[in-house]
């Protein structure tokens, strides 16, 4: 078995207002991995991050780092994992520079001065490095603190929505920053609300909803068994699916719009594609389409789905 | 959690005593200014008198009390002010997330705050010391005195950062009970003044052994016996430090 940066096995949390954000949550994020970790809002993930940040008290469960007990040896894993917070944080008495110098003697790290340019070049603060941090915008900010989790060159990155405010041109690229990170070696365990990026850069997907687990897989099985594709048939605005329609195409789940009819593509490891058969059926049925397409379900539309199921679950 | 990370230590003390080096207007110079109106407004209200019952000049009395007034003033507003800036700004996680024990944290903000108020001690001393025929007749004592009422004023201040969630909150701390009890511990008068009631009552403020433990390192007399108590205050910071220690490491009002 692959050598693992983060291992979480029944973790639990329960606020004192009652809350209970985490309900046995479980994961394993490979070493070198870029692992997304998706949710939405209140699903528990920035309780999941915060309690490896040491910021938020756990409840039962334990979690490794590398092997070592988070709990047992708080001081070795903290030094071993950078974490970029949700909430904009900055010190309002020092410039950049200043805060990463010290942000690496904190982790117990002699500043290297190189890496120190070299993070303020990447994430395009060079310029306002001498600036107090209160003069710095919002993305600015946001960027320092990706140079924070940075500066001790931690061997696991934890990104808590890092590109929140952050313009498109600059997101591209401290993506490809953190593809290069990745690509040394560096894990990378991510947030977004961002879930064609998640899709982009991320081997392997968790989505969390309402404090569980409730999708785990490498992000190419999710997206080839679990995103679905459909056939799309147009017929004009005058097109009727009947009862005899649905019974007759049930076996593609026929849906209509009132101008067409959708009809679901299965997918089966190493067999042929529906295809063919679900547009045979659609044409013998209502002869020849004004227009034709495929679409393939993208990782919002499989979360939305996941997170909905999982609503359902939980209210019935 | 036990000592692991003596860079990170030495990070965070050089980070506080930056901090209030940053802003020396308001944390050195400041306070010397207060000092100097003081010692204005009682040389024109006191004239050249000595102070009833212990036969010294008024200025002479005066001075080590503002000095320590200060000290004490100062480190407990170097590591409150660090605290409360650091929740509100959402800093302190930052301190929460580096691997730093709770033993190098509180020695950290508390060797900080002592820097600032010897800082503060040195230049009140420059700028009052010519304006009286102050001496140096115990240096033990002042150095004891002054250097373990920082720590217990730095540790109120710790506690009091982490008790409060907003300025206003520290404020009432900072005006209400620091501000009352360094202003009436003797600091512009001998207790001996006092009526008998309130003298009884002044020995239960802390702040008084500790002004008046000071003052008598330079002048030589004092309302009480410095030497009896050396304890109170050897116990009392120890119990205060300890009573930190055991706040940071549990996370009290800092980790949800």
């Amino acid at each position: 078995m692959a050598e693992l940066a983060l291992h979480i096995d029944g973790l639990t949390k329960s606020y004192n207002n009652g809350k209970q954000a985490l309900k046995g949550v479980s994961l394993d994020v490979p070493a070198g991995s870029f692992y997304a970790l998706l949710g939405p809002n209140g699903a528990g993930k920035s309780t999941l991050i915060n309690i490896l940040a040491d910021i938020v008290r756990p409840g039962d469960g334990s979690i490794s780092l590398f092997g070592h007990d988070l709990f047992a040896d708080r001081a070795w894993c903290k030094r071993h994992m950078g974490v970029v917070p949700q909430e904009v944080a900055f010190d309002p008495f020092f410039n950049p520079r200043e805060v990463l110098k010290i942000t690496s003697g904190m982790f117990g790290v002699k500043p290297d001065m190189t890496w120190i340019d070299e993070l303020l070049g990447r994430l395009e603060l060079t310029e306002h490095c001498n600036k107090n941090t209160r003069q710095l915008s919002g993305g600015m900010r946001r960027r320092l603190l990706v140079a924070q989790a940075l500066v001790h060159r931690p061997p696991l990155v934890i990104l808590d929505e890092p590109t929140a405010g952050v313009d498109v041109e600059l997101r591209r690229r401290l993506w490809d920053f953190m593809r290069e990170l990745n690509a040394a070696g560096t894990t990378i365990l991510l947030t977004t609300h961002y879930l064609e990026e998640a899709e982009e850069l991320c081997d392997h997907v968790t989505i969390v909803d309402k404090g569980t687990v409730v999708a785990d897989r490498p992000m190419r099985e999710l997206m080839r068994d679990v995103a679905g594709r459909y056939l799309w048939l147009s017929y004009g605005d005058d097109f009727v699916l009947t009862q005899e329609d649905e019974v007759a195409l049930s076996a593609f789940q026929p849906r209509t719009n009132g101008k067409g009819v959708s009809l679901t593509l299965r997918h089966v490891e190493g067999a042929a594609s529906s295809f063919h058969a679900a547009y045979e059926a659609a044409v013998t049925r209502f002869g020849p389409p004004q227009d034709a397409g495929v679409r393939q379900e993208d990782l919002e539309d499989v979360f939305i789905r996941l997170t909905h199921e999982n609503d359902d679950k939980v209210n019935a | 959690m036990w000592p692991v990370n003596p860079r990170g230590c030495w990070t965070l003390f050089v980070r506080e005593s930056h901090r209030f080096l940053k802003v020396k207007m308001q944390t050195i110079v400041a306070p010397a200014l207060t000092a100097v109106l003081y010692l204005m407004v009682f040389h024109y209200a006191m004239g050249n008198r000595s102070v009833p019952g212990l036969d010294v000049p008024y200025f002479d009395f005066l001075i080590p009390g503002l000095v320590m007034m200060s000290m004490l003033q100062n480190a407990f507003a170097n590591t409150s002010s660090s605290i409360i800036v650091g929740k509100v700004m959402n800093v302190h996680i930052y301190l929460l997330m580096a691997p730093l024990s709770a033993i190098e944290a509180i020695a950290a903000f508390l060797a900080a705050a002592v820097l600032r108020a010897l800082v503060v001690a040195a230049v009140l001393l420059a700028v009052l010391a010519p304006f009286s025929s102050l001496g140096f007749e115990h240096i033990a004592l002042i150095l004891f005195y002054g250097v373990c009422g920082s720590i217990l004023m730095g540790c109120f201040g710790i506690i009091g950062g982490m008790w409060s969630k907003k300025f206003d909150d520290m404020a009432l701390i900072s005006n209400f009970l620091i501000m009352p009890l360094t202003f009436l511990s003797g600091v512009f008068y001998s207790v001996k003044q006092l009526p008998p009631m309130w003298q009884q009552v002044n020995n239960f403020n802390p702040f008084f052994y500790l002004i008046d433990g000071f003052r008598f390192g330079f002048i030589g007399v004092g309302d009480t016996n410095p030497y009896t108590a050396l304890w109170v205050v050897r116990i009392s910071t120890l119990i205060c430090m300890g009573a930190c220690w055991y706040l940071w490491q549990i996370g009290w009002k800092l980790k949800e």
